[in-house]
């Protein structure tokens, strides 16, 4: 949590964790400070002054323990520790550093309190505050939720105080100055006579002081990083080809490896005949792990050959096969026993809904991950040491599952994060290493490559879950009234963390009605309830999660319940809403739209929608164009509060990436199921937006709040109903289910 | 058999067929080209072939007909290719990157035959390269400013 001045309340109230329904990790006490991991197998002269700065011979190493998934998280995690420590970012190394429990997620549990974002009651605030402990003790290290920017908010600049502040009492030591005499600047201690001691120089005297940790954070004034435009300390390399990401990595003696796997999820190998593989060119050998075939080969693409060319047969997929029954099992889902929360019940739905309620049933499909670089893993099993790079979300957890197939202790399984080209929730699942790891337990001790191909990338993802919801509203008096909500969706929760990792997902599962109970606006009779559908297609967290479903049908429905009332889709959203820096928002957005202007010439429609995830208030306008061609997004508005803008630059581009990809998979993103398969294994069928179809988008980002908060998802929400109302608006046509591709045609 | 990239003879024993995409990555280890679909839907393994922007997924090796170049050649050299990388870097293009060295080749392709292109010529030229991050704004930012870069000279 970044909240200013709640760093010292950590392990008060512990105990009170156990008692959430709604908490999925654990009531173990945690009371001591978790190990420093840099400590290990520190050289002569070097130190490791917090687990997030190491000084060596090589320089200063700022450690930036969430992933990049292409948001720019090692540039904001490098910035935060530089400002404090007063290195420049163009110096200094960033290295992604070993999975530690050191680096556990604390923001990740302010989303796990069962409060909505705009509740800073003395609860809530607490509960997040406590959700921090067993947070720490399980030593949740991912990167996921838009926690990065919030979890290291405060803890990465008091990192680098805390080593600035030790760096400076050991250029006393060494100098005989008092310390606040000194000053420091560009990795270096500063004496009053104008001398400079390189941090590096310090190190040695520093590795044996105690650190000094309590420091003070410097005041906005004084930034020399945060709030101004950075470049990204990766954007020459980006730009230029030198990135290396998972995909690249190259061990010597490495061999390549594809895989053929069920594509009916959960099905078996009932047996294979790899004899024309095996006699292909480069293969090395064809041999089944769990679910399918391996093959190792000289070269990637004879490693995909030889894969396609093994026969195999393969039995039932673990859920329906037909897109049909998905839909049949969501639409049987709305009944009593199959009922997972209630977490907004406030004044008198039944009687204010009436006779007459205004009713409409919204679906919303599977989605593909589809980062653009296919998942792959490189694992080396050597005597008492494995290796694994590869770009993950979860190092902890690849870590704990190597350990488990290759038989040595987690400590003896190093993990190299690498960049990693797109994720969008893929890489929170560790599958791709958990199938490298079993193939390299056959591979002779050689290191080995996979990639998966796209389409096994896609046949092998965890979807986007399907969601439906079922919902009635009234109106009185020219204003929305009253909301009965109700959404049906399979468990995110339950497929990834209780089915994949294993852990405990007591009560219910708050993804099921993200963004759909927590909404700021006070409807005077409302309720939302969410049912948890039967298992399906195994099904993850995917950019903004249950938000991803509930924003377009929370705010698709609320605009149909705005036009029956006749008002205006934006003041009756501001009238509606409570909370004044999500209001700050929605005023914002109008604004820049000058939505309140002339209205637009016939043929063309606005649409607004607000939604808050991840505790980000986020507005969205569309404009669309009615031509021969086709509907036409001309133009985008986006507003959004994150308490603080720490690289202006960068939160511009992934609010407007956000948009392209909210809005790209409203247009055309569907994963369907026949005979048990996905239907659309690559871009030619999973389509999304491309340039020609891309608007203009104008960004805001408003600063009003006190959490500072992380950007990466929030934007995706608000695009897909923003577009349904402004086709709305420009058609007189309401769309109640995405694709919208399958009811309109878009040029 | 030979193929000449970046300037430099390759002698090849591979097969005829494999993509020039695995050649470049696996058997010269030129991995600034990218996979992303093998079915020139994504144009992440976009390069040229004399000059002119091909998917390197689907030229067979014993087509290529002339001299490759990728995202890796010597800028210096090649003036409207140095263009296009600057101004990438400039409007800070690159979120997750893993498209971008497939969209600045077809950046360069398209700014080498057509130095002053129309928005509609801008989106026509790049619309067969994917960026699921959604780069496309500051794409056509980086491709106007590189096409100002490239007639200034």
């Amino acid at each position: 949590m970044g909240k200013v001045g709640k760093i010292a309340r950590r392990t008060f109230l512990i105990g009170s964790a156990a008692v959430l329904g709604g908490v999925a990790f654990g009531y173990v006490m945690y009371q001591r400070p978790a190990k420093n991991p840099l400590l290990d197998g520190l050289g002569e002269g070097e130190a490791a002054l917090t687990p997030y700065v190491l000084i060596n011979g090589e320089g200063v190493t700022l450690i930036t323990p969430r992933g990049d998934k292409g948001q720019g998280a090692y540039h904001v995690q490098a910035a935060l520790i530089a400002e404090e420590l007063d290195v420049d970012l163009e110096k200094v190394n960033v290295d992604p550093g070993p999975p530690s429990g050191a680096y556990y997620n604390t923001a990740l549990s302010a989303e796990a309190v069962p409060f909505a974002y705009y509740d800073e009651g003395f609860m809530a605030e607490t509960l997040r505050d406590v959700m921090d402990a067993p947070m720490k003790f399980l030593g949740m290290q991912i990167t996921g939720g838009s926690t990065t920017v919030p979890d290291a908010w405060e803890k990465l600049r008091v990192a680098g105080a805390v080593a600035r502040e030790t760096l400076k009492a050991a250029a006393a030591e060494v100098s005989g100055i008092n310390v606040t005499a000194l000053d420091t600047g560009s990795g270096r201690v500063i004496l009053p006579d104008g001398r400079e001691l390189a941090y590096e120089e310090l190190a040695p005297v520093a590795a044996g002081l105690e650190p000094v940790t309590k420091v003070r954070l410097r005041e906005p004034e004084e930034w020399r990083y945060i709030g101004k435009p950075m470049k990204r300390i990766d954007i020459v390399a980006k730009s230029t080809g030198a990135q290396e990401y998972g995909i690249d990595v190259e061990r010597p003696d490495m061999v390549h490896a594809a895989v053929r796997l069920n594509p009916r999820r959960g099905g078996a190998l009932n047996g294979y005949d790899a004899q024309a593989a095996e006699e292909m060119r480069g293969v090395e050998a064809v041999f089944d792990i769990p679910g399918g075939v391996a093959v190792l080969a000289d070269n990637t693409w004879r490693a995909f050959r030889a894969a396609e060319a093994v026969e195999c047969d393969w039995g039932p997929a673990d859920h329906p096969g037909e897109q049909a029954e998905h839909w049949q099992a969501l639409a049987d889902s709305f009944v009593s026993d199959r009922r997972d929360s209630r977490q907004r019940d406030e004044g008198d739905v039944e009687s204010a809904l009436g006779d007459a309620p205004i009713e409409a049933e919204y679906r919303a499909p599977y989605l593909a991950h589809a980062p653009l670089e296919p998942v792959n893993a490189t694992v080396w099993v050597q005597e008492g040491r494995v290796d694994v790079w590869t770009g993950t979300q979860v190092p902890r957890f690849a870590q704990s599952h190597v350990a488990e197939i290759c038989g040595v202790d987690a400590e003896q399984v190093h993990v190299h994060v690498l960049m990693m080209g797109g994720s969008f929730g893929h890489r929170l699942e560790d599958d791709v290493v958990i199938r490298a790891a079993q193939i390299a337990m056959q591979a002779g001790g050689r290191p080995v490559k996979l990639t998966y191909s796209r389409e096994e990338d896609t046949r092998q993802d965890f979807l986007r879950p399907v969601g439906m919801a079922r919902m009635k509203g009234a109106i009185t008096d020219g204003r929305v009234r009253a909301l009965d909500y109700h959404v049906a969706a399979p468990s995110i929760m339950a497929s990834q963390m209780g089915e994949r990792q294993g852990l405990p997902m007591p009560g219910p599962d708050s993804t099921i009605v993200q963004a759909a109970w927590d909404q700021a606006y006070a409807i005077p009779d409302c309720r939302v309830t969410g049912y948890r559908a039967p298992r399906l297609a195994p099904v993850s967290s995917w950019r903004s999660v249950g938000a991803s479903i509930n924003g377009f049908f929370h705010e698709g429905f609320l605009d149909e319940l705005i036009h029956a009332a006749g008002a205006d889709p934006l003041e009756e959203r501001l009238r509606l809403c409570f909370h004044e820096p999500t209001r700050k928002v929605l005023e914002a957005v109008g604004e820049m739209a000058a939505w309140s202007g002339p209205r637009p010439e016939e043929g063309v429609g606005r649409g607004v929608a607000l939604v808050t995830s991840f505790g980000v208030p986020c507005a969205e306008i569309v404009e669309v164009r009615q031509t021969e061609a086709g509907l036409r997004i001309e133009r985008v508005w986006v507003a959004a509060e994150v308490g603080r803008l720490v690289d202006p630059v960068n939160f511009d581009g992934l609010v407007k990436g956000g948009a392209v990809f909210g809005l790209g998979h409203a247009m055309t993103g569907e994963i369907t199921f026949a005979d048990g398969r996905v239907e659309q294994e690559n871009f030619d069928l999973f389509k999304a937006m491309r340039i020609d179809q891309c608007p203009e988008i104008e960004v805001r980002g408003l600063e009003n709040g006190d959490r500072v908060l992380g950007i990466g998802e929030p934007p995706v929400p608000p695009a897909a109903p923003a577009l349904a109302n402004a086709i709305f608006a420009a058609t007189g046509q309401r769309l109640r289910e995405m694709p919208f591709a399958k009811f309109v045609d878009f040029a | 058999m030979q193929i000449e990239v970046n300037g430099l003879a390759h002698e090849l024993d591979v097969e005829e067929d494999m993509p020039l995409l695995w050649v470049l990555r696996d058997e010269l280890g030129i991995k600034g080209v990218k996979y992303g679909c093998g079915i020139a839907q994504c144009g992440a393994c976009t390069v040229h072939i004399d000059g002119e922007a091909v998917k390197s997924c689907q030229v067979f090796a014993g087509d290529v007909w002339g001299e490759v170049t990728t995202i890796e050649a010597d800028a210096d050299e090649l003036p409207v290719l140095r263009a296009v990388q600057s101004a990438w870097i400039e409007h800070q293009v690159a979120q997750c990157g893993y498209c971008q060295s497939g969209q600045i080749m077809s950046a360069a392709s398209l700014l080498s035959e057509n130095r002053n292109p129309s928005d509609t010529e801008i989106d026509e030229a790049m619309r067969s390269n994917l960026c699921r991050c959604g780069t496309y704004p500051r794409i056509r930012e980086a491709v106007k400013s590189a096409g100002e870069r490239v007639r200034e000279g």
